[in-house]
């Protein structure tokens, strides 16, 4: 079974990573990279991406000549994906483990974050 | 190639692919099956050579293979097209193949191909994905995984660019006097792409993907031995060499990037900083200097300083200063002021980058905010600087790269 976990962040919210002392900041890479390690060397890592700052994110609609019509620059209270983990697990209750895992990210001072990691199964589509 | 396979019998076939296919294209001109069936052969030598021993004449071999395959491509071709009726005068692919002599191998072959798979038809990725099947032997999956995409996306890639090779109608000849400067302007463009692809890829958490940078030192080497003599791909193979020269000390044990004056320069390969800083010596002993000589002779002169306090910055000032002259590219700009910055101070730097704060074309690019805020951070002006560290920081689409201009603006702060 394949699950997506999402990691979801406000724009001004609390994983603020720039506003952190120097040792927090690198404190939480190196809790990344190692969650990363571990979810490979288990096996169960499928794909996992970081993306770029909201700031560069655009919201695109067609207008009605079909092109492409953007909207930038959010309010801080909207809510981003910071980044998401596929894994393939043989349960719910394994993937569930994996997000308590991430959720434990270190913030300010080490403290963890008890980030929100929005978990989903991924549908299963058949094979061409 | 098959993980079995040892280094050199890997290396031997991935040498003679291109000889192999060129070949085999002046008998039957179509790209898509001629590269095909030479796919066909490597993977037939990967396996049996292994376990029967590399035969005598490994090229004849594989030769024979790929002829044979196309046979029965050619075969099944017309059998459909009898059964669908079309005269088969028409028919491009009929050509009797002479299947007891040796084909002659043509070393010109090689670059007529590299001629055809860069051809400025083709978008970059076509062109790039299919310089490496075509001339660098590499298989589909191979090229998928160095690009981190799933290799039916890479298999269709190569597809599409072949069909566009067919329908641009491009020759597989040596393209015309004329016309040749710019074509083999397109090649060593392709080449330092794949280069850059795999030196600093701009996305994804890992900072170098090392087997695209090998390779295209791979291709450019062998670039220079068909084309003696010219000065920009010397300087092309030079640049690769001297920027790679620093790759074990670019990046630290857990990925994180270091910056050219924090490198151990121990770390350095010795051997790569000679043999590119002598070609660059040649090259410019030759008269008429390109960019990828100017850019190589900057990249010696870092290089070739033991110590950062060493670098010759008037020289490299006075370069990026010649090389502005030759085209408008906002970072050629950006770099000469970072070398007047060395030379007159941060202040002058400063002022040689403020035009481009208006150049639409760095738009959104997190380079120029990067400059800036070193620069600001040397006239002491830190809380713009820890700004724009935190700006460029958020454009970047390079992780290792966001890490340290994140860390670069809170080491400032809290430094307060």
């Amino acid at each position: 079974m394949k699950y997506m976990l999402m990691m979801n962040t406000q724009a001004g919210g609390e994983y603020q990573l720039m506003s952190w002392p120097k040792q927090d900041i690198e404190a939480h890479i190196a809790f990344m990279m190692d969650f990363h390690k571990k979810l490979t060397a288990s096996g169960e890592l499928v794909d996992a991406q970081g993306l770029t700052s909201p700031s560069q994110a655009r919201l695109v609609r067609a207008g009605k000549d079909g092109k492409p019509v953007t909207d930038g620059v959010f309010p801080e209270s909207k809510e981003f994906l910071a980044g998401y983990w596929i894994i393939d697990v043989p349960s719910a209750a394994r993937a569930y483990e994996i997000a308590a895992q991430a959720s434990l990210a270190p913030g300010v001072g080490g403290v963890p974050l008890y980030l929100p990691i929005e978990v989903r199964e991924i549908g299963v589509a058949p094979k061409k | 190639m098959s993980g079995k396979l040892d280094t050199s019998t890997e290396h031997l076939l991935r040498e003679l692919a291109p000889q192999v296919l060129g070949a085999v294209m002046r008998r039957y001109r179509n790209l898509s099956s001629c590269e095909d069936a030479v796919q066909e052969a490597l993977i037939a030598g990967s396996t049996q050579w292994p376990e029967e021993g590399v035969p005598h004449n490994p090229r004849g071999w594989l030769l024979q293979v790929a002829l044979r395959r196309m046979t029965d491509i050619v075969r099944s071709e017309i059998a459909r097209r009898n059964r669908e009726a079309v005269a088969m005068e028409d028919s491009s692919l009929v050509v009797a193949p002479t299947m007891y002599s040796e084909p002659e191998i043509d070393p010109d072959d090689t670059l007529v191909l590299l001629f055809m798979c860069c051809h400025p038809s083709l978008s970059a990725p076509a062109a790039i994905a299919l310089t490496l099947r075509a001339v660098g032997g590499l298989t589909t999956s191979e090229i998928a995984k160095a690009f981190l995409v799933p290799e039916a996306t890479m298999a269709q890639r190569i597809s599409r660019a072949k069909q566009s090779v067919k329908t641009s109608d491009v020759a597989f000849q040596m393209p015309e006097a004329s016309e040749r400067a710019e074509r083999l302007g397109s090649v060593l463009h392709v080449l330092y792409l794949i280069f850059n692809e795999g030196y600093a890829t701009s996305s994804g958490a890992e900072l170098q993907r090392t087997d695209l940078s090998s390779e295209a030192i791979r291709l450019t080497r062998l670039l220079v031995k068909l084309v003696p003599g010219d000065g920009e791909t010397i300087g092309l193979l030079a640049l690769m060499l001297l920027t790679d020269a620093r790759r074990a000390a670019r990046s630290g044990p857990n990925g994180e990037l270091i910056p050219l004056d924090e490198q151990d320069r121990g770390l350095w390969d010795r051997e790569m900083i000679a043999e590119g800083a002598a070609l660059v010596a040649a090259a410019f002993s030759r008269g008429a200097v390109g960019e990828y000589q100017l850019l190589a002779a900057i990249a010696a002169l870092h290089d070739e300083a033991p110590r950062v306090e060493d670098t010759d910055w008037p020289q490299i000032q006075a370069l990026y200063g010649v090389l502005m002259r030759m085209s408008d590219n906002p970072m050629t700009v950006m770099n000469h002021a970072i070398a007047a910055a060395m030379v007159d101070g941060p202040t002058k730097g400063l002022e040689l980058l403020a035009p481009l704060e208006q150049d639409e074309r760095l738009r959104g690019n997190h380079r120029l905010d990067a400059v800036r805020a070193h620069l600001l951070e040397r006239t002491g002006e830190r809380d713009a600087a820890v700004k724009l560290y935190q700006s460029a920081a958020s454009k970047t689409s390079s992780i290792p790269e966001k890490n340290y201009l994140m860390l670069k603006a809170a080491r400032l702060r809290d430094g307060k």
